[in-house]
């Protein structure tokens, strides 16, 4: 679609103007527009971002790169109220250290961010710094102590390794 | 012989004046005998009332059998809120750990005669999410009656599954032998492997008992 | 890490119950996880007399860790899984899935393959938005409603069971089309079934929306202000009451929705009376397309509904039973294809978004190459619109609760993936 096109390459000039020598990478993904940022310049690249009218967040995700002991952190923005720029998807990343994860919160930024990055936070165990309200969403604490979503963290496949206490099942039975 | 009408005399008497002791034994004997048993079963297995707790995705399969189409009260069975007025739990879907705990207060809550249904893939031992690090099984946390295979299962065999239970409770006269005898003969104790509700600070007993 | 239970000051802790009184008269009530409706969320409450100051809801009672599970399973193998995230929705829960890997396959469905795929999306539409309406009924204690709502939505059922053969799992798209084309009868089906919906709806405004007992419990509780909608992050037809006209459908058109005309109804006031009016256009909306979609399936020719690439590598024997040549099987109905077992897809990252039921669901995709997704992320509709317990419910006195619950039709298997 030629309106599409245009509409994508016309975006890629805006956002490169609004930040500048902030990205170190910038490329049209499947879908979404890809926009990595150092981690220093998360918080400012995100005002830049909004004050565009980029208005709400859609989704908050890490993804866990174990080789290169990162992990990356991706928020996909849109916007509701600006007909124009409700057509395209923005995905901000960056790269922070697996050891020591620390990243500062865009919850005060955007509301729409509050809940998923509690959700992100449980399960990798990746702080977000100025969070209003962090703590846990979905899991128990015995659970969320195990950090589930990390790669190091294996589920097994194979049903004849999974151990369920069958002697309950056994005492149970009326036929 | 004269001793003997002095006692039925007494024993009269006592009726008479209301001797609950005499009452509750000869109200016992007449149980045992049969026919106010039979009527106490038949009478349980037209009212299964079930629990409104409805846990995953069966759910929907749940709301239509007491729909319109698939009509189960029919059955006698009227899904009631409160559990201190039902007497039977339907477990449908999967249950997770938080859930477990929630799943077991109710079913403390619930007086016996009470029983239970396993509904679906997921309660019989996991099914689509068989390894997930979140799920229990539910016949470790209550005692479960009858499985329901399907996922979801259909809601003719949620309405096949209530006819089951009923044929169960008058064939084995589980009501009233639960009402005489105060425990359930045919299950044994159960201890979960691992504590479910602890994280919560609660005191809650997970060791299956029957009385 | 901090514990996950919230309880101000001290108070009575009795084993199941705990009412704990706070400091400065206020009262910290729990909506536990089994009420009345559809359960399994818990809300913490704290009132003031009978104004709720402060809400918290408590989730994760139905979380079956899909998003892990999945990095464990082959690409194809997950689509079952993921339908189980909104049952009743199947075909618009998987779409995004099969979207985003088609993407990365860089396949694109055939043309007629699109229209089925359109027309099992509108069928899952109605059945869900009936299945919200009956859920709302039984909230308010209108068992008629709940009646009617599920008898009704029978009959979408029974659509999607002719034409896929499950009632509410259907994984009817897969890679590159979908599994079956319609059968010859279909099409007089679905005009009657959409000529006898559409009699209903007048009928459901009589007794619920135009009901005076209705109206004063739901009209301006739960208001939701046009700006207040996009900072919050909403979706479906909570937003769409409030004024935003934004639905996918529209904005990034997808399958053959660029082809049908339909309208999106937006109304301006914001609170539960107008979200339960613009489920009831949007099923009204829904029905002229399933008209318009079988009209432009009986006069096409029945071409193929699988990408040539996968289709070619089909046995014999699945051509057969598309041509009707075998006498035991139905015609067009074929089984999976065996090359969708150990499919390797290409690296790289997608995303897609579709406008399910509820709302718009959201799934971003990341491979490397294997025949497992590396990551898998889905964010459901339900799970966006939790965040309008903290912020829309203060203010309200407790007994509006189950007013404004329902009226965000809210799946709690759809936020707790």
């Amino acid at each position: 679609m030629d309106g599409g096109v245009k509409g994508l390459i016309s975006l890629q000039d805006m956002i490169k103007e609004a930040l500048g020598n902030n990205i170190i990478k910038i490329e049209d993904n499947k879908g979404y527009m890809d926009v990595v940022v150092p981690l220093e310049k998360l918080k400012e690249s995100a005002i830049k971002v909004k004050q565009l009218g980029f208005d709400h967040v859609k989704s908050v995700t890490a993804v866990d790169y174990i080789q290169k002991k990162q992990f990356m952190v991706t928020y996909h923005i849109s916007s509701y109220l600006n007909e124009e720029l409700s057509r395209h998807v923005l995905g901000l990343s960056t790269f922070i250290d697996r050891d020591n994860p620390h990243i500062p919160s865009l919850a005060t930024i955007w509301t729409s961010a509050e809940f998923q990055e509690r959700e992100v936070y449980e399960f990798f165990g990746i702080i977000f710094d100025g969070h209003p309200d962090l703590r846990l969403l979905l899991l128990t604490p015995v659970v969320a102590a195990l950090k589930p979503l990390r790669k190091d963290f294996v589920v097994k496949e194979d049903s004849i390794n999974i151990e369920v206490d069958y002697a309950a099942y056994n005492a149970t039975k009326w036929w | 012989m004269g001793s003997d009408n002095k006692e039925k005399k007494e024993e009269r008497l006592n009726l008479l004046y209301g001797d609950l002791d005499t009452v509750a034994k000869m109200a016992k004997e007449s149980l045992i005998k049969g026919k106010i048993a039979k009527m106490v079963d038949w009478a349980t297995s037209f009212s299964l009332w079930p629990v409104h707790l409805m846990t995953s995705c069966c759910g929907c399969e749940i709301g239509a059998a007491w729909g319109p189409r698939f009509d189960n009260e029919r059955f006698g069975s009227l899904p009631w809120v409160s559990p201190r007025q039902t007497n039977l739990i339907i477990v449908e879907g999967t249950i997770t750990k938080k859930m477990a705990c929630t799943l077991r207060i109710v079913w403390e809550q619930m007086p016996y005669p009470k029983f239970a249904i396993a509904m679906g893939s997921c309660a019989l031992d996991g099914g689509i999410f068989y390894n997930s690090y979140n799920i229990v099984r539910p016949w470790q946390v209550i005692p479960i009656d009858i499985y329901i295979p399907g996922c979801p299962p259909r809601p003719e065999a949620v309405a096949r599954s209530i006819i089951e239970l009923q044929k169960m409770l008058k064939n084995k006269s589980l009501a009233s032998k639960w009402i005489l005898e105060s425990k359930r003969e045919d299950k044994k104790y159960i201890i979960p492997k691992e504590d479910l509700c602890g994280w919560r600070g609660e005191r809650v007993d997970l060791t299956t008992r029957y009385d | 890490m901090e514990a996950g239970t919230i309880s101000s000051g001290s108070g009575i802790h009795l084993p199941g119950m705990e009412i704990a009184k706070a400091s400065k008269n206020r009262y910290e009530v729990m909506i536990g996880p089994a009420h009345p409706g559809s359960g399994h969320m818990r809300i913490f409450v704290e009132v003031d007399g009978d104004i709720m100051v402060k809400v918290d809801p408590d989730i994760g009672f139905v979380h079956r860790t899909m998003e892990k599970l999945a990095e464990g399973r082959e690409w194809i193998q997950n689509i079952p899984l993921f339908e189980r995230i909104a049952i009743l929705d199947a075909c618009n829960i998987t779409l995004p899935y099969v979207r985003a890997v088609e993407k990365l396959l860089g396949i694109e469905a055939p043309e007629r393959a699109r229209y089925l795929r359109t027309l099992l999306c509108e069928i899952n539409r109605v059945a869900s938005h009936l299945y919200g309406m009956g859920i709302f009924g039984v909230f308010l204690g209108h068992s008629t409603l709940y009646m009617w709502g599920f008898g009704d939505r029978e009959v979408f059922i029974d659509l999607a069971e002719r034409l896929t053969g499950a009632r509410l799992t259907h994984t009817y798209p897969v890679f590159g089309g979908v599994r079956r084309d319609i059968p010859d009868d279909f099409p007089e089906d679905a005009r009657k079934a959409t000529r006898y919906m559409r009699k209903r709806l007048n009928e459901y405004a009589k007794i619920f929306l135009n009901n005076p007992n209705i109206r004063s419990r739901l009209e301006n509780v739960g208001v939701l202000t046009k700006n207040q909608a996009a900072e919050l992050g909403l979706v479906g037809p909570n937003i769409r009451a409030s004024g935003i006209r934004y639905d996918v459908r529209l904005n990034e058109p997808y399958e053959a929705y660029g082809d049908v005309d339909f309208e999106i109804p937006v109304f301006e006031e914001g609170d539960s009376l107008a979200r339960a009016w613009a489920r009831v256009e949007e099923v009204r909306q829904s029905l002229n397309i399933i008209d318009q979609v079988v009209t432009w399936l009986e006069k096409h020719p029945r071409e193929n509904f699988m990408h040539e690439k996968f289709w070619k590598t089909a046995p014999k024997l699945y051509k057969d039973v598309y041509e009707g040549k075998i006498s035991y099987s139905p015609k067009y109905r074929i089984k999976l294809m065996p090359i969708f077992a150990s499919l390797k897809v290409p690296p790289g990252k997608s995303f897609a978004r579709v406008e399910a039921g509820r709302g718009e669901i959201v799934y971003y995709v990341e491979s490397n190459g294997d025949i497992f997704p590396y990551r898998v992320r889905v964010v459901s509709p339900s799970f966006r619109n939790v965040i309008a317990f903290k912020y829309v419910m203060p203010g309200h006195r407790l007994m509006d609760l189950p007013a404004i619950y329902g009226s965000f039709d809210y799946f709690p298997p759809a936020f707790d993936r």
